[in-house]
């Protein structure tokens, strides 16, 4: 749980890694700098920030940029805006890059060569690394290295960024000293500012000219993708596939992941005794036990979960598949006013909606990715699972339906199901209902060719969305948790109280306030109590329930709650409590990571008052229509 | 030499080189970024597939690489038929 420290290495040269999506240029970084990586963000802007360090032979330390890809220098999303405004000298904080190593898709170097020409433009002294080579070769491209150098007026070198010493050309090339007083092409920069239609059809016009002389100009079928295509892209058989992966995907993160959550559980709650056992019985204890363990705790554990999830979208978005089942998804996603890119954020949201929130910078549209954080916190996270537990075991009898489907497993589906249709609703009356919602999204999404995983390269991002998940979100949840016990705590019981201390609390006056407004749904002021500290992370609720109903140790908690509630609650309260769950925003990280990347106060005020109103609209017609009915 | 038509209507795997981009009312920007992606005069290019229901969005594939669009947006590019089939 520590802020990752930004290193910056000022003294080195800078070399920027430039090239289009898909190009294989994080593959090359990744080759290139090994485990010498840093990630941070760009100062301002919530887009991920890759430097890593190579060592020449000769002792020289270089800073290499891995910048966002871009189709062009005109930026489209914010991720685009980032490459374009460090390779103009014009980013915050960020020195100019002393050389920009243009990073070429060899299969595809009609448009790469585009982006080629415009990184020339900027002013900056320019190399050409021709990757995926040995792929292009395969595929009978033949690509006569010193002809395009002569033609471009740059050094070329080939390169593989998956083969170990792939990049032994590119590394050679940087080892020279001399490349670093590479002067920029003069006559380059006589039209720098020039970024309009006009310079992309010039460039195309040269690049066609390029090509025709390299004998590179026609059009090249990808015959292995196409027929992997077939089957995967076919209207029944396409999205039965994907119904059948994302339903393993599911079934892994939670099977596979109950090992070690119930390890860091286990370990958590061991460590808040052994300390609870050394230190003396006042606040400080608490404090410590109360608020930073378990509180540590409380999160971390979600951690083997989001791991799986992310390693298995990993491995789906080098496979190229990713964009595939966008592509399958977008006729669904579109009928509510989204698009397919909004399919991967929202699948990230069933482990937690923190990741989920985090991967909208891939949507270059702004509406759509605010519509998309808007929806993510109905994704049914991981968090919610316990609390729905608990209830389920407490309420809802053990019996099958028609002896086959078991009512407690309909009941959990019935839940995800309504988040999702929530979801679902919300994104189309926002379709319906504004004017921007009304346009047609553009879609204008590639499909690269299908690879084959390479493991280090999924080891490596994997490593660093764990970073980021644990800096970014560690900091924000110890606060809230800190700041929640202190409401739970303060101030104490007086002597001789009867009921538990929490209801003496700010959290208890607070829950006992609510109360008035939450019995119309038919909660107790127990409940309204335990919601408070729930705020912190959603299955905090369970412990202060625990906590309300003066239950002392976890063992306690897990054996004795549920009969508890079972004799105390009504049948009616336990469903509106579910639906409660659903809806509600009980978890402020979730709120605070949308201010963070929405970067406005706007978005998730919105979100707090259309959840919170959502979730007692529907708690007030499950508890009516529940205590008509039974 | 053949009349051009839309990249919505031309049949699926029928070779045709790409004439014009034209502005579109319902996304103004939508020309633009298409020339950034490489939809650009006189490229080769082929619909790969238009399979799912109401064939948007379809599959194009123009070089070497292939590109999910949607109907509104093949309607901007103009295209000749070549001869022959893909």
């Amino acid at each position: 749980m520590r802020e990752e420290k930004i290193h910056f290495h000022p003294s080195g040269p800078l070399i920027a890694l430039v090239g289009n999506p898909n190009c294989g240029k994080t593959a090359l970084f990744n080759r290139l700098t090994g485990s010498f990586q840093k990630v941070a963000n760009y100062a301002g802007v919530t887009v991920e920030r890759k430097e890593g360090r190579l060592i020449t032979s000769l002792h020289i330390a270089l800073r290499i940029l891995d910048l966002p890809g871009t189709y062009s220098l005109y930026p489209r999303s914010l991720d685009e805006r980032v490459t374009c405004d460090v390779l103009a000298g014009r980013a915050q904080g960020e020195k100019r890059p002393d050389v920009a190593v243009c990073v070429v898709d060899a299969t595809n170097l009609r448009r790469s060569l585009r982006l080629v020409l415009a990184v020339q433009r900027q002013g900056l002294p320019c190399i050409v690394a021709l990757n995926m080579s040995d792929e292009a070769r395969l595929r009978g491209i033949h690509i006569d290295e010193q002809a395009l150098s002569a033609e471009l007026g740059m050094p070329v070198v080939s390169t593989v960024a998956t083969a170990t010493d792939g990049d032994s050309a590119l590394r050679k090339l940087l080892d020279d000293p001399a490349i670093l007083q590479l002067r920029a092409n003069p006559e380059s920069l006589s039209n720098a500012t020039d970024n309009s239609g006009q310079q992309t059809h010039a460039d195309h016009e040269r690049v066609q000219v390029i090509l025709r002389k390299l004998n590179l100009d026609h059009l090249v079928p990808d015959l292995k993708t196409e027929r992997l295509d077939r089957f995967l892209l076919h209207p029944v058989f396409g999205p039965i596939m994907l119904v059948v992966l994302l339903f393993m995907i599911f079934q892994a993160m939670f099977s596979w992941a109950q090992v070690p959550m119930d390890f860091i559980k286990d370990t958590s709650d061991n460590l808040a005794v052994l300390v609870a056992d050394l230190l003396p019985d006042n606040w400080l204890r608490s404090l410590i036990v109360d608020g930073v363990i378990k509180g540590a705790g409380s999160v971390v554990v979600f951690l083997p979960q989001i791991l799986i999830l992310f390693a298995f979208i990993l491995i789906l978005e080098e496979s190229g598949y990713l964009p595939r089942a966008a592509y399958l998804l977008d006729r669904l996603m579109g009928s509510v006013g989204l698009s397919g890119r909004s399919f991967i954020p929202l699948l990230s949201s069933f482990a937690c909606a923190i990741p989920g929130i985090i991967a909208t910078r891939t949507i270059p549209n702004q509406r759509d990715r605010w519509v998309t954080m808007l929806i993510a916190p109905l994704m049914t996270c991981s968090a919610r699972l316990p609390v729905y537990a608990l209830l389920i075991s407490a309420f809802i009898p053990q019996t099958r339906i028609w002896g086959v489907v078991e009512l407690q497993g309909v009941i959990i589906f019935i839940l995800y199901f309504a988040g999702i249709v929530g979801a679902m609703g919300v994104a189309w009356v926002l379709k319906r209902f504004t004017a921007s919602g009304r346009q047609i999204r553009p879609l204008m999404m590639e499909l690269p060719p299908y690879r084959l995983p390479v493991f280090r390269n999924i080891l490596i991002g994997l490593w660093q969305r764990t970073q980021l998940f644990m800096s970014r979100v560690g900091g924000v949840i110890m606060v809230l948790t800190l700041a929640l016990w202190f409401l739970a705590s303060f101030p104490s019981a007086p002597a001789g109280a009867s009921g538990a201390p929490i209801e003496y609390s700010i959290a208890g006056m607070i829950g006992h306030a609510l109360a008035v407004v939450l019995a119309p749904i038919g909660f107790n002021w127990q409940i309204a109590i335990a919601l408070v500290p729930g705020l912190a992370a959603r299955e905090v609720a369970i412990s202060s329930l625990g906590t309300v109903y003066a239950l002392s140790t976890t063992s306690e908690v897990a054996q004795s709650l549920g009969p508890l509630i079972a004799e105390n609650w009504s049948l009616p309260t336990a469903l509106s409590l579910l639906a409660w769950y659903v809806f509600a925003p009980q978890c402020l990280s979730t709120i605070a990571t949308i201010r963070r990347e929405s970067g406005s106060w706007q978005l998730p005020v919105v979100v707090l008052v259309y959840l919170f109103a959502l979730a007692y609209l529907a708690s007030f017609i499950t508890f009516r229509v529940a205590t008509a009915l039974l | 030499m053949h009349p051009t038509q839309s990249l919505s209507q031309i049949p699926i795997g029928q070779l045709a080189r790409i004439v014009s981009v034209k502005q579109c009312a319902q996304m103004p920007d939508c020309a633009r970024q298409l020339s950034e992606l490489g939809f650009l005069p006189d490229e080769h290019i082929v619909v790969l597939r238009r399979t799912m229901p109401g064939s948007d969005p379809l599959l194009v594939r123009i070089g070497v690489s292939t590109f999910a669009l949607r109907l509104a947006e093949a309607a901007c590019v103009e295209v000749a038929l070549g001869d022959g089939a893909y």
